[in-house]
């Protein structure tokens, strides 16, 4: 197990440097840089700022002082703001964890619970109307949603606020448009995983041990029958990752996300390189935690080496 | 020498192939069936409709008319017009023909590049093999879109066919996935060896022998991966970064949309039901396929 831990750390650190890299050569390869738009300013100035931020540096010497700051967690300043990149993250950040766990928590709670209430009943009216409903869910884009729960709970029935953080209950919106289609997902992969772990030789002891099938369900085919959906869990953060760009936009949410796709056009290279590292470097993270996870319900995973 | 005939007699039961006995399976699954007609509908809606509505009711999608300007729907306009005045039934329609051909071709390429990646892992095996698909797990846990976003917002390209590269580039994982287990299970037997016996080349024998036998589980796949990457080209639309002005598709009539959700409900409405119910009935349509075709993953 410690050595799987170690190897995935490993392996997250190299992809963490060829994202930093390929970022950076990115951004430099596109036409236009980050100070076109300045009014014309006199050509000693123009070099002094291209100093300041190393820009006149031969192109391999600002990718070292760039991997460099990276390896010391400092991303750089930026060129158009007066913060730094950290400085710009620990803003914007908070914001964006509140609205992902707030997402993630609605669509696991709601996804497993319809899932394994689905594979309990399976095949019948309750089991086709949740699965139908979960595909609903995941057909239907946030950026629709978003605006229909908005008018619908925010100036039509005056429940909760439309959009902008005035409190934890603006993030219900917006969490709510983030997290079904996510929750849909989860529905049908708790569904699955339940149906294929209660068909398991384990539960048919369980059963012929005289057990209530409600504690079969619960206590011993739950564990197994969750794991698909810790599997998803990786790629689900990712995801939303990329959907709350679009939903902190719909919602005013001052986030990374929004954030971002506000400032990428001024193509200010230590933020976006710096933004788009640190996201990356937070999925891995959680990546790491969800291998970790896995042994902790599998108990047969947890054994191989 | 003796001519060797069939002898046996004629077996009662006569052989179902793989095809009759998926579309069989699939009939009996009424509502995939339904939302499989249901798609053909929508894109005929989308391809024949402009004509005919321009010819029977002089509707034209770019016409601007500003004393009208944001009407509701009526029996002149179905769907209502835009804050321009522009006739919203066309205009669907024409913003489906961009999505759906957005959709298409990028499955396509997605299509190419996930077969291609699955079926050379699985034939190499080994180091290839692993190294292969370990790539395809971390690109799983990766945020791949804000990757195209940043192409898109740093390059500012209206190209289509760039769209279509790079959507196609960052929805082949699954298909890949799926096709090296096919592969990995096809490679061993008899007509493969038989095909390396007579001397075929390595690429020969897996793109001419293997890989068309996996055609069941890519068509289901590639009917599952349509109503993903049209919800990838409407998310970028939505931040501006996609299907850019002066085409229209049904993304950036949602985005339109949602700006004017109190006072023109129908705008967002509409492009979002159509686009919705297109996506839904691709979803439900590609896993009524899975259960008919793919006997492994079909429900009990």
């Amino acid at each position: 197990m410690l050595r799987l831990i170690l190897a995935r750390a490993f392996g997250g650190f190299v992809v963490l440097a060829a994202v930093a890299t390929i970022s950076f050569f990115l951004l430099r390869a596109a036409k236009g840089g980050p100070f076109d738009e300045e009014r014309n300013v006199p050509p000693e100035i123009q070099r002094n700022i291209e100093e300041r931020y190393h820009l006149r540096d031969p192109l391999w010497k600002q990718y070292t002082h760039h991997m460099a700051g990276m390896l010391t967690f400092d991303f750089g300043h930026s060129m158009k703001r007066q913060q730094t990149v950290n400085e710009i993250i620990a803003t914007h950040f908070p914001y964006s964890i509140t609205l992902g766990v707030m997402s993630i928590l609605i669509a696991v709670a709601l996804g497993v619970s319809a899932g394994v209430v689905a594979a309990w009943k399976r095949n019948t009216w309750t089991d086709y109307a949740m699965m139908t409903v979960a595909l609903l869910g995941i057909s239907i884009p946030s950026f629709v949603l978003g605006p229909l729960l908005i008018a619908g709970f925010a100036l039509h029935l005056h429940l909760l606020p439309p959009a902008r953080v005035e409190g934890l209950s603006s993030y219900i919106l917006p969490a709510l448009a983030l997290g079904l289609i996510y929750a849909g997902t989860i529905a049908r992969l708790s569904r699955g995983g339940m149906l294929e772990t209660l068909n398991q030789d384990f539960i048919r002891t369980a059963r012929a041990k005289g057990l209530s099938e409600r504690a079969v369900v619960l206590r011993h085919a739950l564990r197994i029958g969750l794991v698909p959906v810790l599997t998803y869990l990786g790629p689900a953060t990712a995801a939303l990752v990329s959907g709350s760009f679009v939903i902190e936009k719909i919602f005013q949410i001052p986030g990374l996300g929004f954030f971002f796709v506000t400032t990428i056009a001024e193509r200010d290279y230590p933020v976006l390189t710096g933004v788009l590292t640190f996201y990356i470097a937070f999925l891995v993270l959680l990546n790491l935690l969800v291998d970790i996870g896995y042994g902790l319900l599998d108990p047969r995973i947890r054994d191989k080496r | 020498m003796t001519t060797i005939t069939a002898t046996a007699a004629p077996t009662p039961t006569t052989g179902r192939s793989l095809w009759a006995d998926a579309w069989r399976r699939l009939r009996k699954n009424r509502m995939a069936v339904v939302c499989g007609a249901l798609f053909v509908a929508i894109a005929s809606f989308c391809i024949a409709g402009p004509p005919l509505a321009a010819a029977i009711a002089g509707l034209d999608p770019t016409q601007i008319d500003a004393d009208v300007g944001a009407s509701a729907p009526s029996a002149a306009h179905w769907f209502g017009t835009d804050t321009l005045g522009r006739d919203m039934l066309t205009r669907v329609m024409m913003g489906g023909r961009i999505a759906l051909l957005v959709g298409l071709v990028t499955t396509l390429v997605a299509l190419v590049i996930g077969v291609s990646w699955g079926a050379i892992a699985a034939y190499s095996g080994g180091r290839t093999d692993e190294a292969m698909m370990r790539i395809v797990d971390i690109l799983y846990g990766f945020p791949t879109v804000v990757f195209v976003i940043v192409i898109m917002g740093t390059f500012q390209t209206k190209s289509l066919l760039v769209l279509f590269a790079l959507i196609g580039a960052i929805s082949w994982l699954t298909m890949a996935r799926i096709v090296r287990g096919q592969v990995l299970s096809l490679r061993h037997r008899d007509f493969v060896e038989a095909a390396r016996a007579i001397g075929a080349r390595p690429s020969r024998v897996l793109f001419r022998h293997i890989v068309p036998n996996t055609l069941g589980v890519v068509i289901i796949y590639a009917t599952l991966t349509l109503p993903q990457v049209m919800l990838v080209e409407a998310f970028l639309s939505f931040l501006g970064l996609g299907v850019q002005a002066p085409r229209a598709s049904w993304g950036t009539l949602v985005t339109e949309g949602s700006s004017q959700i109190i006072v023109y409900p129908w705008l967002l409405i509409f492009p979002g039901l159509v686009m919705g119910l297109t996506i839904f009935a691709l979803n439900f349509l590609g896993d009524g396929l899975r259960d008919a075709l793919d006997p492994q993953t079909r429900k009990e």
